[in-house]
């Protein structure tokens, strides 16, 4: 039943390809924005590209976060998901499993590329990398209570911002954190085992609140 | 005599007994308010380091603490509404939030205030300011979520998971200044250890302190029973209440 879920959300993801590489496109915008913006000075964007990356990826991960439960709302699949014997937790699990696939693992894959142009070290990369591969889970995984709670109500899109973001801020500090910590020629590993503790604690946790919030909001 | 504390669990009756405390948690707060203010201006001595300024910690102190515990208490009363469906319990915890939100904001206000001679800085990127600061976003996402929802016990029910979630962040303000090395000063106030300031100072800080929850109390009391009325303005004792004044 939890490999169906992603297999088959995976499957709509596929047949809908263009709102996954949106996603991706809107991430690498954003990032090549700021040289733009602040200048093409090589050390202050090498300072500045940890946050910058982050940043982005927060809101790529939560621009999609609508799509996670909305369309099964809307054509009833969710409701008989919400109907059938196996716990609601483990279907929630595999939707944000599926979410990440869809729009973590990309922008893990992108970032190292993206970290080339604003002129960051091969350790610094490989960092980036790391903590993204450990924080985008999270993410979906906090997302994913966000997505639930709005779901259905007007404006669901801007309040998910104003829910999740809050919630995303220890994750950007401790992978920005971990990042610039690489750079500046420090051991990263404190800022990676905690970024490892909160996607532990959200496997087990946020499942669980999110299912809750998808009782309230079909009721 | 055994009183049943679960009458008052009922709006209707929690509504008259909240309009009789009112008045009475009103004018406690004035007096502390007044006392509290009077000792924190002329009664506290001068500090040797910080000379006048320090007498912010007057306001700073007491609004920071309501801050944290009002979003404790605001989650614990919305816990309490989602598991036994009480409906008062999520009135009130609807009721908490924007005075949770006030103190929140003049808690970082009046703190900028004070940073800016002692820092040199309105603002620094510091552990606590930051958590504080989410803080402030959690109590407005509270709001947020609960007005984006029409029917009021999702609204309730909603409010309460996102407040839940969100407790994780007191005990990382709270101990921030322990965890990272940062600008904002540790406590000065424990409840194991003797105050390390003067006794007028204490005196004066935990007289605002009580003012600010007799505050709250008296004003959180008002707004519930303003929800009790939007909610059952269909129920037969609120057209009775009506018809008798």
């Amino acid at each position: 039943m939890f490999l169906w879920v992603i297999q088959r959300d995976l499957l709509l993801a596929m047949r809908q390809r263009a709102d996954v590489l949106t996603t991706l496109f809107f991430f690498i915008i954003v990032v090549s924005l700021f040289p733009l913006g602040v200048g093409p000075e090589i050390n202050m964007l090498r300072s500045m590209a940890p946050g910058v990356v982050w940043v982005a990826a927060l809101l790529a991960s939560m621009l999609s976060l609508e799509r996670m439960f909305s369309s099964d709302y809307l054509d009833g699949t969710l409701e008989q998901m919400l109907l059938s014997p196996q716990p609601l937790s483990l279907l929630v699990l595999g939707k944000a499993l599926a979410h990440w696939l869809v729009t973590g693992v990309p922008l893990v894959l992108i970032a190292p590329i993206l970290g080339i142009q604003f002129n960051l070290s091969t350790d610094a990369l490989l960092i980036l990398a790391v903590s993204l591969l450990l924080g985008t889970p999270v993410l979906s995984l906090i997302g994913a209570i966000g997505a639930a709670l709005t779901l259905g109500l007007r404006g669901g899109g801007v309040l998910v911002s104003l829910l999740v973001l809050p919630l995303y801020i220890p994750v950007l500090i401790f992978g920005a954190g971990a990042v610039e910590a690489s750079s500046a020629g420090l051991v990263a590993s404190a800022h990676l085992s905690l970024l490892g503790a909160f996607l532990l604690a959200s496997l087990v946790l946020a499942p669980w609140a999110a299912a809750a919030a998808l009782r309230i909001s079909i009721e | 005599m055994a009183i049943n504390w679960f009458k008052y669990s009922s709006p209707a009756s929690f509504y008259s007994l909240a309009g009789k405390l009112t008045p009475l948690f009103s004018i406690t707060a004035f007096i502390l308010f007044v006392v509290g203010l009077y000792i924190s201006f002329f009664v506290a001595p001068t500090d040797f380091q910080q000379s006048e300024a320090y007498r912010i910690i007057f306001i700073h102190v007491p609004v920071a603490w309501m801050s944290m515990f009002l979003y404790l208490i605001m989650a614990g009363w919305a816990a309490i509404g989602l598991a036994f469906n009480t409906r008062l319990s999520s009135m009130i915890a609807t009721a908490i939030a924007p005075t949770g939100a006030m103190f929140t904001f003049l808690a970082l206000w009046t703190g900028a205030l004070w940073g800016k001679p002692m820092w040199g800085a309105w603002w620094v990127w510091d552990a606590r300011l930051t958590s504080e600061l989410i803080l402030l976003f959690l109590y407005i996402g509270f709001m947020a979520l609960q007005a984006a929802i029409d029917d009021p016990r999702r609204a309730d029910k909603a409010g309460a998971i996102l407040a839940l979630v969100g407790v994780v962040n007191i005990p990382i303000i709270y101990f921030s200044v322990k965890w990272w090395n940062t600008l904002h000063q540790g406590a000065t106030v424990s409840l194991t250890q003797s105050p390390k300031m003067a006794t007028t100072m204490l005196t004066g800080m935990l007289i605002m302190s009580l003012a600010c929850w007799m505050y709250s109390i008296a004003l959180v009391l008002m707004r519930t029973r303003t929800i009790i009325l939007e909610r059952e303005r269909h129920t037969v004792w609120v057209s009775e209440l009506q018809g008798a004044a």
